[in-house]
């Protein structure tokens, strides 16, 4: 590897780091994407795209593109709508490349595909008519399909996650859905295993085990083994159930991280205000906290849910943004850390590329 | 034929966009239309479902509030102003 990108989302557009081999000096560009709200970014390692999701307060959603490595962008939106009688769409929360298609989740929840490289996007209609629907209600962030994880190999088979309302597959290409969210307790309802409603924050696959998953949740970390349908608590010996951003490996199935947040009505940031990343070495079954090089006093800072990347690197290096706007990277697995930017805005998504 | 005037942060996703043109239209709906043949796209930064100007855009013609039905004579001014307001 002689280069790496780093991909920032802020509330105040994208930045792109450009870093040498060795993930220790980076210069950024930006803000880009027009200064626009950007939830998350994207590489396509088929086309070497950057996708963009994001919406602007005053023009809407978009997903942009960059097909030069961030220098110049156009973007689109069009076919990106529920119809003229259906709920406007304020901004796109994810977008996922996938067997030559764009995927693209959006608030209120819902999936889109491209089959164009973004140009045109037409409505996976499956999802919005499971029958949970009518129940579905928002969560802090509203009603968004904020994760999407296709299957490596087959096109047929996809999971997506929404919050507060759960995790659904399909394994038709998106014609129907399945909510798989058994085991996940929802902690803020009288019934506290219901078929839907369970808050979940982010969802990672396994490497190499496309039935194996770690689910970060508003009320737990989760392992699954069996593609979503059975769900285990994992929690045990994290600092909080609590928190938005999960990190899983590109080559070890056993290892994933996430970063604990204070309790949800306590304001979800470090724990005492000491900013640490949680590993797991042996899927969940414990797990080591990693705070050097990170702020360890008076750190109030959240992370959210899309801000942590791990590249595909040997050792891995993983980076996370902090809602406060700084940028932190660490090129040992997560052992220790530094600071790459500081400064930045609120910063919602980061994705880490190798280049070749 | 009717001026319609951009604002900065439309013209700039769209590169070539003029900040200033003249177009064939006689409301603002067609106005609109005319913008996203010389820019496509455009019509979707600008309107929402419904379809609706976008509830942070607002349109002008001839100093006036306008909606998208709102006519054009020959001499009207189009402004396309964002609202203050956003994140």
């Amino acid at each position: 590897m002689t280069r790496s990108l780093l991909l920032v989302g802020t509330s105040k557009g994208a930045f792109v780091f450009d870093g040498d081999g060795a993930r220790k000096t980076w210069s950024l560009r930006g803000p880009l994407c027009e200064g626009w709200p950007i939830h998350d970014l994207q590489w396509d390692p088929s086309t070497r795209s950057i996708y963009a999701g994001g919406g602007s307060a005053w023009y809407g959603p978009a997903v942009f593109k960059s097909d030069d490595l961030g220098e110049t962008w156009n973007h689109s939106s069009e076919g990106l709508t529920y119809g003229d009688d259906g709920p406007k769409i304020p901004t796109v929360w994810n977008v996922t490349p996938a067997h030559g298609s764009i995927f693209a989740g959006v608030e209120p929840a819902g999936l889109f595909r491209s089959d164009d490289g973004g140009a045109t996007w037409r409505h996976v209609e499956g999802l919005r008519e499971h029958p949970s629907r009518p129940g579905w209600q928002p969560g802090a962030g509203g009603l968004i399909c904020h994760t999407i994880v296709p299957h490596p190999t087959d096109p047929q088979r996809m999971w997506i996650a929404i919050s507060a309302v759960g995790t659904f597959a399909t394994e038709d290409g998106g014609t129907t859905w399945e909510a798989r969210n058994r085991g996940v307790v929802d902690c803020n309802s009288p019934d506290p295993h219901p078929e839907t409603g369970q808050c979940v924050h982010k969802l990672v696959m396994a490497a190499g085990q496309p039935d194996r998953f770690y689910q970060q949740n508003h009320c737990g970390v989760y392992r699954s083994t069996d593609g979503g349908h059975q769900w285990e608590d994992i929690s045990k010996g994290l600092v909080s159930e609590f928190g938005f951003a999960m990190g899983a490996h590109p080559r070890d199935p056993a290892t994933s991280w996430v970063i604990p947040l204070s309790h949800p009505e306590e304001g979800r940031t470090a724990p005492g205000g000491a900013l640490g990343v949680w590993r797991t070495r042996d899927g969940g079954d414990s797990w080591e906290r990693h705070g050097d090089g990170l702020p360890q006093k008076n750190a109030f800072v959240g992370v959210f849910r899309e801000a942590m990347a791990v590249d595909r690197s040997d050792p891995v290096g993983i980076f996370f943004g902090t809602s406060t706007g700084t940028l932190y990277g660490s090129v040992d697995e997560g052992e220790s850390w530094s600071v790459v930017a500081a400064n930045l805005p609120p910063i919602w998504g980061v994705e880490a590329v190798a280049l070749d | 034929m009717p001026t319609v005037l951009l604002p900065r942060s439309l013209v700039s996703l769209f590169p070539g966009a003029p900040r200033r043109c003249e177009v064939e239209a006689a409301s603002v709906a067609d106005a609109i239309d005319r913008l996203d043949d010389v820019s496509p796209g455009m019509r979707n930064r600008l309107l929402d479902a419904g379809p609706s100007i976008r509830r942070h855009i607002n349109v002008y013609v001839d100093g006036i509030p306008a909606s998208l039905a709102t006519p054009l004579g020959p001499d009207s001014v189009v402004h396309i102003i964002p609202a203050v307001s956003g994140g």
